[in-house]
């Protein structure tokens, strides 16, 4: 049984803060299939388009029938553990300052043998369900979860280490103004997290949700405005040490595109929020993240960017938001790459037309901001990176995979 | 007047024997802007992004870049601000003569009434009122109306209510009697507008605009220490950026006291 | 496929002159000094010039960037023929039967089989981290410490199908302690006791302190050539008898409970016209012992499943009923990255010549000589073995 994670206690403020560390991250060009299998959440393997075997470690030809067309498919996830070890001495420094782990050679039920980091919860030779996940390097790991969930089985020092879990940690939402920064806050708090920081532009301006997001225990408001540069790096200096998870909630949706539109303020004022804010917020928050993803039960964990799906293919109709949110996708792959070295994982929820005031013409199916805050929640627990929250986040993906140009032509029409 | 009377203008400043009081807001990004529906375009609030700092960006200066709307802080209003005087000559910011820049200014004492009343309107009577004690508004003056609302956070400066603005301001004919009968400059408040909170309501809506601009007098808003004027007998100098047809600008706002 | 064809004697070729430079934990030298000196060592002890070697057969991991062929300009070699074994543990067989061929074909005359490897501060390291694409992909990012992780998972497995325990394992490397202890290039000088060897600290469990080899530098290198020719250079040559290598066998055993020398087993027994009581020492590839005690039962010497017990029921050291590493193994002389195998192979022609350079086995007359190697994934995929007999 997991023994549940306690309260942090208040750090000693004399004590040095580790650097962080990284388990191994070098893999083939190949293996890759499995960090975008891991950063979605699903468990794909290679599976042999000739002759269906299913092949693990990642491979170039088919052992089975040499076939060199071997795509990544969700496989079943099942397995039983043939054997394991406990790790006591690792000749990898990350592996050195953490506790003895356990790993397994599990037989999936799909076909191949894979070593897998074994939850404490999982028996001798049990059963178990397996999972990609991404550790604090950001590549893909096997992880052999109990076949049945346990009490605080999230709380496992090793699974830990790959999620972002939002519980005792602290937590800034930088706006809550909207009704997906209160949305999100509710979420946070409901999660676990220890202290949720909502940040508040024009604090002179009154806003709708304002009492209720008062009475949320665990909330405290802060003075930010992400077009702000100033205010956005006064924060940081006053909180920063103390957010161990940012979550970007700024938000400016605006219709048109870039003939109709008349002038260029709105589409400025989108990109001062949404892609300078979110680069405001990377150098405010970016370096101390960085520096404090091994500082102990909450460390520094994930930043989180809420994007419109039409960041990968524009939506006429949003035709200059869908450019912007296109702009803060690229920017958040740097910065994924960026805050990578300090084990602070970027997730990106792409979601398409929300229930909120700016999408109110358009016909369902739209993302509730409790769904996507939900699904935020979700995605920082299980360690995800990249999560598409809804029906039209989900078919633009799926269309894209198909045939970009169609999506395109379509979304224009 | 002489270049002896112009010398000792100055040095009388210089002595102190002229006061001069500042009646400017600090451009500050925190300040509040004017609050329209969003869907509408915005005034720009204060920015300011540093260019160098005696660092590597420029090793032994400092100085930033700021971006600000025409309408944001202590401002001035050109007649071309409003669609009543977009048609009238000189009516930008570059093309005001410059001798409109500096005048006298009659300051109208409501705080009282305003702190009591947010939604408080001066009317006609008021301005009657105020000449009976202080004279008769010459024409060609500034007239400002205080409120000590300047004195007011952030918060209850703006006074933003779920109908709106609640801050103080001129009633229609109040505006239109001071162009018509008393041929004034133009008017200043200590608010965010120089028209009331709930101007759009007025008829016509926003009165201190569409009369003031519409017969090319200018606006001032966002003052401060109005309370440290007499009723009369100020000069204020008041000269926006020579923005090429600029609507507006924000401006260092001077009044000089005997 | 109907039958095999009949495979040739490997007669009047012979393997001789034993070399070793002598090991270092670590060295700030790099492979090619280590592989220079054992050439050196070659060139001596034959009396040859060093372009009379004609053949070179060389195993290394850590010489890159470079490879066999840039050895040659390095060297001033100018061979005609010219192998490259990067088999790890299988190297040193794998490359004495080719050479063996390839002088009786007459393609080369002398060959320098030669294996060497430095080892830097944290270079061990970096070669488990880039060992394999497998191990890259799928093994080293779990905190597997190379091969420690999959050996205990290995081992695990073994004890729970058939009951071998911890100090059967221990032994082994008590026993190969003590043959260590007369042989001078042991890095290990101390002897090891059973309380010693369970007490020690845990590595991956099964797998403790004294399972495992220390990664050090050092080299190892013999001579293969016709047995005339070893004549001629006054080199005592031991014959070959038989030999057999196989790669990535029983590839659908879940877990690793055997290697490729079950396949071929009988061959290299009949091949050599002798049977296992007839092997007066036995030099098996003991990074881990678990892999020894594999050895014992896929070479013949026991049944599946019985390596326990034929482990309880004998003696390891020289002068036992069963001389096993006899001069300490890897366990206790070090791994010197690649030459982890040729030390058995070098070992096995110094007993056979009666040059033993610790303990001799009182007539030694037949080695075994048996190697494992490449765990690429969560296996060791080659194995191979030669039955060797002392000069004619």
């Amino acid at each position: 049984m997991t023994a549940p994670l306690d309260r942090p206690k208040r750090k000693n403020p004399l004590a040095r803060t580790r650097l962080p560390l990284l388990p191994p991250a070098a893999r083939s060009r190949t293996a890759h299939g499995l960090t975008a299998a891991a950063a979605e959440g699903r468990f794909a393997l290679q599976v042999c388009a000739e002759c269906q075997a299913v092949l693990y470690p990642p491979r170039e030809a088919c052992p089975s029938c040499l076939s060199a067309r071997l795509p990544f498919k969700d496989v079943e996830a099942g397995g039983t553990v043939l054997t394991e070890t406990t790790v006591h001495i690792s000749p990898e420094p990350y592996f050195r300052e953490r506790p003895a782990s356990r790993i397994g050679l599990v037989k999936l039920d799909a076909g191949p043998t894979a070593v897998a980091h074994l939850h404490g919860d999982v028996g001798v030779k049990a059963r178990v369900r397996l999972e990609l996940k991404l550790d604090r390097s950001g590549a893909p790991v096997m992880v052999a979860l109990p076949q049945e969930d346990t009490p605080n089985m999230a709380d496992d020092p090793a699974l830990r280490e790959m999620t972002c879990d939002p519980k005792f940690r602290r937590v800034l939402i930088t706006d809550g103004r909207n009704a997906l920064g209160q949305a999100m806050a509710k979420a946070m708090v409901d999660a676990g997290a220890s202290l949720v920081f909502v940040g508040l532009d024009n604090t002179w301006k009154p806003f709708a949700g304002e009492d209720k997001l008062k009475a949320l225990k665990g909330v405290e408001f802060v003075p930010l405005d992400l077009t702000d540069s100033n205010s956005v790096t006064e924060l940081a200096l006053q909180i920063g040490a103390r957010v161990d998870i940012v979550i970007n909630t700024a938000e400016h949706v605006r219709a048109g595109g870039m003939v109709g539109g008349h002038g260029l303020n709105d589409a400025r004022d989108t990109m001062e929020l949404r892609y300078f804010g979110l680069m405001r917020l990377a150098q405010a928050f970016g370096p101390v993240l960085r520096m404090r993803g091994a500082d102990g039960v909450n460390s520094a964990a994930a930043f989180v960017n809420l994007l419109s799906v039409h960041a990968l293919a524009n939506w006429p109709a949003y035709g200059v938001f869908s450019a912007v949110e296109a702009a803060c996708l690229s920017a958040a792959q740097s910065l994924r790459a960026e805050l990578r070295g300090g084990g602070v994982k970027v997730v990106n929820a792409f979601a398409g037309p929300l229930e909120t005031e700016w999408y109110q013409t358009l016909p369902p199916p739209k993302v509730a901001p409790s769904a996507l805050a939900k699904a935020v929640v979700d995605a920082l627990r299980k360690g995800t990176e990249d999560v598409f929250v809804g029906d039209v986040a989900q078919d633009i993906r799926a269309r894209l995979a198909v045939n970009p140009k169609a999506l395109e032509r379509e979304l224009g029409e | 007047m002489s270049a002896a009377e112009l010398k000792s203008f100055a040095k009388a400043i210089a002595s102190g024997g002229i006061r001069v009081v500042d009646l400017t807001q600090t451009l500050s990004p925190e300040f509040p802007t004017i609050v329209l529906p969003p869907e509408l375009g915005q005034c720009a609030p204060f920015r300011l992004e540093e260019i160098s700092r005696y660092d590597s960006r420029g090793p032994a200066w400092y100085w930033n870049n700021f971006t600000v709307g025409e309408h944001t802080g202590t401002h001035f209003d050109a007649p071309i601000h409003w669609v009543s005087g977009k048609d009238l000559p000189n009516n930008s910011v570059d093309t005001i003569v410059p001798e409109n820049f500096i005048a006298p200014v009659c300051v109208i004492d409501c705080s009282a009434d305003s702190t009591a009343n947010p939604d408080f309107l001066l009317t006609v009577e008021r301005l009657e009122a105020w000449e009976k004690q202080h004279g008769r508004i010459e024409a060609g003056s500034w007239v400002f109306l205080r409120t000590d609302w300047s004195k007011r956070d952030y918060k209850a400066y703006a006074n933003l209510k779920e109908d709106g603005a609640h801050t103080p301001g001129p009633a229609a004919e109040a505006v239109k009697w001071l162009v018509e009968e008393r041929d004034v400059l133009g008017f200043g408040t200590e608010t965010i507008g120089t028209d009331a909170g709930q101007a759009h309501l007025f008829n016509p809506p926003f009165p201190a605009h569409f009369y003031m601009h519409g017969k090319g007098r200018y606006g001032l808003q966002c003052l401060t220490n109005l309370d440290k004027l007499p009723p009369k007998g100020a000069v204020v100098v008041a000269a926006p950026l020579k923005i090429k047809q600029g609507s507006g600008s924000p401006l260092r706002v001077l009044a000089l006291i005997a | 496929m109907t039958g095999r064809h009949p495979r040739k004697a490997y007669d009047g070729v012979v393997a001789c002159l034993p070399v070793t430079i002598p090991y270092r934990r670590y060295s700030t030298n790099n492979a090619q000094w280590w592989i220079g000196r054992a050439l050196r060592e070659l060139v001596r002890g034959s009396g040859l010039r060093a372009q009379d070697i004609d053949g070179f057969s060389l195993s290394s991991f850590t010489l890159a960037p470079d490879t066999a062929i840039g050895l040659t300009q390095h060297f001033g070699l100018s061979p005609r023929w010219l192998d490259t074994v990067p088999l790890g543990g299988a190297a040193a067989v794998v490359s004495l039967r080719r050479a063996a061929r390839a002088v009786q074909s007459g393609d080369v005359d002398i060959v320098a089989c030669v294996a060497g490897d430095t080892n830097h501060v944290d270079s061990f390291r970096k070669t488990l981290a880039h060992f394999s694409r497998f191990s890259q992909d799928a093994v080293y990012p779990y905190g597997a410490g190379g091969a420690n992780a999959s050996f205990a998972m290995i081992a695990r497995n073994y004890m729970d199908i058939y009951g071998a325990r911890r100090e059967d394992f221990g032994k082994i490397c008590v026993a190969q302690r003590q043959n260590a202890l007369s042989y001078p290039h042991a890095l290990m000088k101390s002897p090891l006791t059973l309380d010693a060897y369970m007490a020690a600290r845990p590595i991956a469990d099964p797998i403790h302190l004294f399972d495992c080899v220390m990664p050090c530098a050092g080299a190892e290198a013999f001579l293969v050539c016709r047995e005339d020719v070893a004549r001629s250079l006054n080199l005592p040559g031991v014959r070959i008898l038989s030999t057999i290598e196989r790669h990535n066998a029983c590839a659908d055993d879940p877990v690793q409970v055997r290697g490729g020398w079950v396949v071929d087993i009988d061959e290299l027994w009949s091949m050599a016209g002798v049977k296992p009581s007839d092997v007066d020492f036995v030099e098996t590839y003991d990074d881990y012992p678990v892999i020894s005690m594999m050895q014992f039962e896929d070479l013949g010497f026991c049944k599946k499943g019985e390596g326990p017990d034929f482990v309880r029921s004998h003696t390891f050291t020289n002068d036992g009923d069963f001389p096993h590493n006899t001069s300490g193994g890897q366990l206790s002389v070090g791994q010197a990255g690649a030459a982890g195998g040729h030390l058995g192979v070098v070992e096995a022609l110094r007993q056979l010549t009666g040059k033993a350079l610790g303990t001799q086995v009182q007539d030694a007359a037949i080695g075994l000589v048996s190697g494992f190697g490449m765990i690429n994934y969560d296996r060791g995929l080659s194995s191979c073995a030669a039955l060797l007999a002392r000069p004619s």
